[in-house]
């Protein structure tokens, strides 16, 4: 029993990081029908620029207490990975706004290898170490263990996810958000600054991409040039999986992603009597995605249209 | 403008043409054309730190022979290094070995991993050029009846059986659990081990898979832990065992850790950072400082490029300078004549005597194990060789 809450705990750890990742795709795509295939990168951005601040900080010596050392990184990440997604856009996307579907797709790609080479270059090839500002003590919690880092990332992902449904259903910026999504056209002559909004919500989600980076390198001490491209991929998925477009959509996809990974790594080997082993994690991943679909093709909340951001 | 005027401009035009390329010409028959020695390894993605390495090792040897005023067929050698990335992606291997054959290398160092090592063999064998791997240690390499094909580090059957042996033996691990990254390298010692440890008695609780870009291992850990194995067993590389480790602690699973040489690195320490205390790592060869020439090369390492050894660093080394060698004494770089020599060759490098066997492995390859304790790598013991 420890174990399959273990599996459970381990599944929504990875669920509330794939489902902070697949909300900077799927606002994006509620907007603009784009697939910003470069906001896996921005979370690796994210990571790495947090890292430099803390070993920036630490070199000086300053003796700043652990908790303030993390908070002025995360802060300079959010910051850094705002003005790399305003500018992604401004640059990659909104040239091509009235172009073929396929030319912003194109560039989605280009942007991801450039920021990954890019990355490569100023951080190097190697895999850096995230030191531990929080003491990674694992707490036990009926016969399971769970980390201070780890709960930090299912209730940080819980707030963010709580702050935004707020946001989009709540305030001026997100009924202009929302309109903006069911016609832009109309919501532009209705005195909407459209520009202004996709901006926006370029900036939160990479915003979001920040702090999943910061989250993700903490919980596993590593950060390297290359770790945006699988989240991403994976975030995506989730995107996917819950209907893409719908921000609960998102969470739900990015928790069931995880649970089903964490699960089904944890019990094909035992269920199949090792016929199948834990290599089969992705595989079985894949294949619920793909029944999702067929059974329902907009994902699992991709129905509910006027819920779009 | 009359036409006589523009024939007489072409005329001057083509005179002019021919003696500048005539000069060209002449100038390139004059110098002596470097002799293009290939490396290939990941230069880019998550192990490229190790490529990185094996090229420095690489550039080193062909640096120092440079100024060595090596002469071969009467004239004064130049060695240029064309060093090619293949990602460690078995498509990629391929694909850079044939690049490096048509830029007509006189012989390849390379590549690191023994996913790209084993389809980039074929055709440096279909074209007759010797290929030394510094790293490729899966066994397939150089069992395929290619007399192109050599390594200079023991392989995995050997370093397996020894891992195997040690764990049951004299780590007293009854109960194993075995994880690798489905690579060939990954995958093939965590067979050997398996044999090996069966054979000695031990009990194999359970065998799962990871991947090579993976860094959350959590899922296949809780399940191991359910099975309360008293040994893990990781085949794969130090990317993904140093965040395993840590999340091996964190899961409070108090079995032992033990890995191969793709772990046995500062990279390692690094990821793992204090939950590394106690786990067991295997090298082929012996470490650095008890090499012939270690603490030498370290230095000159240190001295040219400013930065530490990562892992196969003086492999690299050796293999390019066992390729020279060879050269030398056959007194060119024509793969038909050094071949035999680099074959029959028997050279001592700075990770020690290197001499193959009839396939091509490296004879008397030693396996080492080490311990990390207090943030360093502890030597344990050398067996074999």
């Amino acid at each position: 029993m420890d174990i399959f809450l273990q599996q459970i705990l381990n599944g929504l750890v990875l669920g509330s990081v794939y489902a902070l990742v697949a909300l900077g795709y799927t606002m994006v795509y509620g907007i603009l029908g784009l697939i910003n295939f470069a906001h896996g990168e921005v979370v690796m951005v994210g990571a790495l620029v947090s890292l430099s601040v803390v070993e920036l900080l630490l070199g000086t010596n300053l003796g700043l207490p652990a908790l303030l050392l993390g908070v002025v990184a995360l802060v300079v990440a959010i910051g850094v990975c705002m003005a790399l997604g305003f500018s992604i856009e401004r640059i990659a996307y909104r040239p091509l706004r009235r172009a073929p579907r396929l030319a912003p797709l194109i560039t989605a790609i280009g942007v991801s290898i450039l920021l990954q080479t890019l990355a490569m270059l100023i951080w190097g090839r190697r895999y850096h170490t995230v030191p531990a500002l929080i003491p990674p003590t694992p707490h036990a919690v009926a016969g399971a263990t769970i980390t201070n880092v780890q709960i930090l990332i299912i209730v940080v992902s819980a707030l963010i996810m709580a702050g935004l449904m707020g946001l989009v259903h709540f305030t001026r910026l997100g009924r202009a958000m929302r309109a903006t999504a069911e016609n832009p056209v109309v919501a532009g002559l209705m005195g909407v600054n459209i520009n202004r909004i996709i901006s926006a919500t370029f900036v939160i989600g990479s915003a979001l991409a920040a702090v999943a980076g910061v989250l993700v390198s903490s919980n596993y001490g590593v950060a390297h040039y290359y770790m945006g491209f699988v989240l991403g991929l994976k975030a995506f998925t989730a995107a996917v999986l819950g209907g893409i477009g719908n921000l609960p959509g998102a969470m739900v996809g990015g928790l069931l992603l995880g649970l089903i990974e964490s699960l089904g790594a944890g019990y094909i080997g035992d269920l199949t009597g090792g016929f199948l082993g834990s290599h089969y994690q992705d595989v079985f991943a894949f294949l619920v995605l793909i029944m999702v679909l067929v059974f329902r093709p907009t994902g699992l909340l991709g129905e509910r249209l006027s819920e779009r951001a | 403008m009359k036409e006589g005027d523009l024939s007489v401009h072409l005329k001057t035009a083509v005179v002019g043409a021919a003696a500048a390329l005539a000069l060209v010409l002449s100038g390139c028959g004059k110098k002596d054309e470097a002799i293009k020695i290939g490396h290939a390894g990941p230069l880019t993605g998550p192990v490229a730190h190790l490529g990185k390495d094996n090229e420095n090792g690489v550039r080193l040897a062909l640096d120092e022979a440079n100024a060595a005023n090596i002469m071969l067929g009467g004239k004064k050698a130049t060695f240029a290094m064309q060093s090619e990335d293949d990602q460690a992606d078995p498509k990629q291997g391929p694909i850079v070995a044939q690049k490096l054959v048509d830029a007509k290398v006189a012989g390849v160092i390379g590549h690191l991993n023994s996913g790209t090592t084993i389809p980039a063999s074929k055709i440096y064998h279909d074209a007759g050029i010797a290929q030394i791997s510094p790293s490729a240690t899966n066994v397939t390499y150089t069992h395929q009846g290619f007399k192109t094909a050599f390594r200079v580090m023991a392989n995995d059957a050997q370093q397996g059986k020894v891992l195997g042996d040690y764990a049951v033996h004299k780590l007293g691990a009854k109960n194993i659990a075995i994880i690798d990254d489905r690579s060939a390298y990954g995958q093939g010692l965590a067979d050997e081990f398996e044999k090996a440890a069966k054979a000695a008695g031990g009990q194999i609780v359970t065998r799962e898979f990871t991947g090579t870009d993976k860094t959350d291992f959590n899922a296949i850990l809780t399940s191991i832990k359910g099975k309360n194995p008293d040994l893990i067993f990781y085949g794969g590389m130090d990317s993904q065992s140093g965040p395993m480790m840590k999340q091996i602690k964190n899961l409070g699973i108090g079995a032992k850790f033990l890995t191969g040489d793709g772990g046995q690195t500062a990279e390692f320490l690094k990821l793992a950072g204090d939950a590394a205390e106690g786990a067991y790592a295997s090298s082929p060869g012996v470490p650095l400082d008890k090499m012939p020439g270690g603490k030498a090369f370290a230095e000159k390492y240190k001295a040219k490029f400013n930065i530490e050894i990562q892992l196969y660093a003086p492999y690299a080394y050796d293999a390019a300078n066992v390729l020279l060698e060879a050269m030398k004494k056959a007194d060119s770089t024509d793969p038909a004549k050094y071949l035999p020599i680099l074959a029959g060759i028997s050279y001592q490098g700075v990770t020690g005597n290197v001499a193959f066997d009839e396939n091509g492995d490296i004879k008397g390859g030693s396996i080492s194990l080490y311990q990390a304790k207090g943030g360093k790598w502890e030597y344990l013991d050398t067996v074999g060789g």
